[in-house]
């Protein structure tokens, strides 16, 4: 189902944060076709959209369901509810280093209980910040469903986590790292994939 | 965030913006179904109380639980503190039961100070004599950027915003107030513009020194003020005669409702409680709909909350 030709896959092309070993993987275009994608598998899988609430974990995932809810409203002629969900008080990393600043949470007024959630994040990694997503979604009330999307799946679950929609999928070594970059938090879209410098930190995602 | 919370001038102004933030987020938990998040789960916080005080400890207690720490309250009265215990060796064997903070109350100015010395945790001043209490004057920030904080970037809180160009009028008892040290240093340090209105007698000595203005004109200040905030007259600290009469203090320092038709229309009356209502403060002034008394007391908890995750939710820094 990838907007991409496999030959296509690792060739490189300098995006904006392409300097510094970063390649790009995913143009703007490839984005935005892969966006579109999943916005209607959202409304295949649940029978037009009817119940649906995107919820953004921060930073990348809240652009991403703002433009999936937007998308969904261009094909469909009505909205759906979006909002975001910050999970950093039921990470399991936190006690690894120094406390810090909380994203913002914003439910949809009606709320989700009785709603199909359909968190949003940029690129499935270990797995645990969803864990950490699902356990925040919990004390905001009962879904009738929860799904995943992402953008970006570099595959290394740490937990039986898998997506239900996913942008691309991208085979990566656990030494190298994916940067998703947004318009809206970065100045340009784009997907780069860089090597780690040595004795730096991995990617907590 | 520093490693323990003893004066509001240990905040840089990024630190008590960051609180605030943090603060704006978690006040959301308490309007949810479930007002519990796992984050201090297995840390233990004492509360250390050696004087009596409500609004404080329960709030500091409701804060922990909310972020599901244990508590454990320690308060003098009934304790080996009756025995003749000194504060350092109660310190130890609170600590040797495992605390991750000590919230200290003390009757003694500098107490926390000391305690910091002595215990590996951290230590947060909850009010010591007649120096400081740095958590009353975040929740009191809190309160006046919610209130008066500008307009709001799509309801985000204020989030990243000072209190720059508010005028804040704090008025009474302020020697004897701890209170008003803790705010006029934190509230300067976020950008607001402090005056103080005292009797002569109840202006600190060295207040010259401080950050802020001095007025012993209670009425001229008024029309100029985006938030009045009163303190309580603290009799039971007072070993002189301050003022000649309660009726006499009232007539000059007390905030009534021909005093408050003085205020800007959006301004605020403020004050940290427990309230002498007819004293310091008017019955109707205090229930009025200007009046953030009530507001205070659950900004309370959210800011105490914010402190305790700031302080314990991480790794520390150097390690």
């Amino acid at each position: 189902m990838c907007a991409m030709k496999p030959e296509q896959r690792y060739e490189a092309r300098s995006g904006p944060g392409g300097s510094g070993g970063w390649k790009a993987v995913l143009t703007p275009e490839e984005i935005r076709r892969a966006l579109s994608r999943i916005a209607h598998e959202i409304l295949e899988r649940t029978h037009g959209g009817e119940g649906v609430v995107l919820l953004g974990i921060p930073t990348r995932g809240v652009p991403l369901a703002a433009r999936l809810a937007a998308r969904i409203g261009e094909f469909e002629g009505s909205e759906v509810a979006h909002g975001s969900l910050d999970v950093t008080m039921h990470r399991d990393d936190l006690r690894l280093r120094p406390a810090r600043a909380l994203q913002r949470t914003e439910v949809p007024p009606d709320g989700v209980d009785g709603k199909t959630v359909v968190l949003v994040d940029d690129v499935l990694y270990s797995g645990r910040t969803i864990r950490a997503a699902l356990e925040a979604l919990n004390e905001l009330g009962r879904p009738r469903g929860v799904q995943l999307a992402v953008l970006v799946d570099r595959g290394h679950r740490e937990l039986p986590i898998r997506a239900d929609y996913v942008g691309k999928n991208l085979p990566t070594a656990q030494r190298e790292m994916v940067r998703v970059l947004l318009e809206e938090t970065d100045g340009a879209d784009s997907v780069v994939l860089g090597q780690q410098a040595a004795g730096e930190e991995a990617d907590p995602r | 965030m520093k490693r323990h919370l003893i004066s509001a001038a240990d905040l840089s102004r990024e630190d008590a913006i960051e609180i605030l933030d943090t603060a704006a987020e978690l006040a959301s938990v308490s309007s949810r179904p479930i007002r519990k998040l796992p984050t201090l789960r297995g840390r233990t916080v004492v509360n250390l109380f050696y004087e009596d005080s409500t609004r404080t400890r329960t709030s500091f207690e409701a804060a922990a639980k909310r972020l599901s720490a244990d508590v454990i309250n320690f308060s003098a009265k009934g304790s080996s503190v009756a025995k003749g215990e000194s504060l350092k060796d109660t310190a130890l064997t609170l600590e040797a039961m495992g605390a991750d903070a000590i919230v200290i109350r003390h009757g003694a100015s500098g107490a926390p100070h000391r305690l910091a010395e002595w215990v590996t945790g951290s230590v947060i001043n909850a009010g010591d004599g007649t120096h400081e209490h740095p958590t009353q004057a975040l929740l009191d920030a809190f309160t006046i950027r919610q209130r008066l904080g500008g307009p709001q970037q799509d309801g985000d809180g204020h989030r990243g915003t000072g209190l720059d160009g508010l005028r804040v009028t704090i008025v009474g008892d302020v020697l004897h107030s701890r209170v008003a040290r803790s705010d006029v240093l934190l509230l300067s340090t976020l950008g607001a513009e402090v005056t103080l209105v005292a009797p002569p007698t109840l202006m600190p000595y060295a207040v010259s020194t401080w950050p802020c203005e001095i007025s012993y004109d209670l009425d001229r200040e008024l029309p100029k003020s985006d938030v009045v905030m009163m303190l309580r007259v603290q009799r039971e600290r007072m070993t002189a005669a301050y003022f000649p009469t309660v009726r006499e203090y009232r007539r000059r320092y007390g905030l009534d409702v021909g005093r408050m038709a003085l205020m800007p229309s959006r301004a605020i009356v403020m004050h940290p409680g427990p309230m002498n209502r007819g004293v310091e403060i008017a019955a109707d002034v205090a229930d009025s709909s200007r009046s953030t008394i009530v507001e205070q007391v659950g900004n309370g908890v959210t800011a105490r909350m914010a402190v305790l995750y700031l302080m314990l939710g991480g790794a520390e820094e150097n390690s």
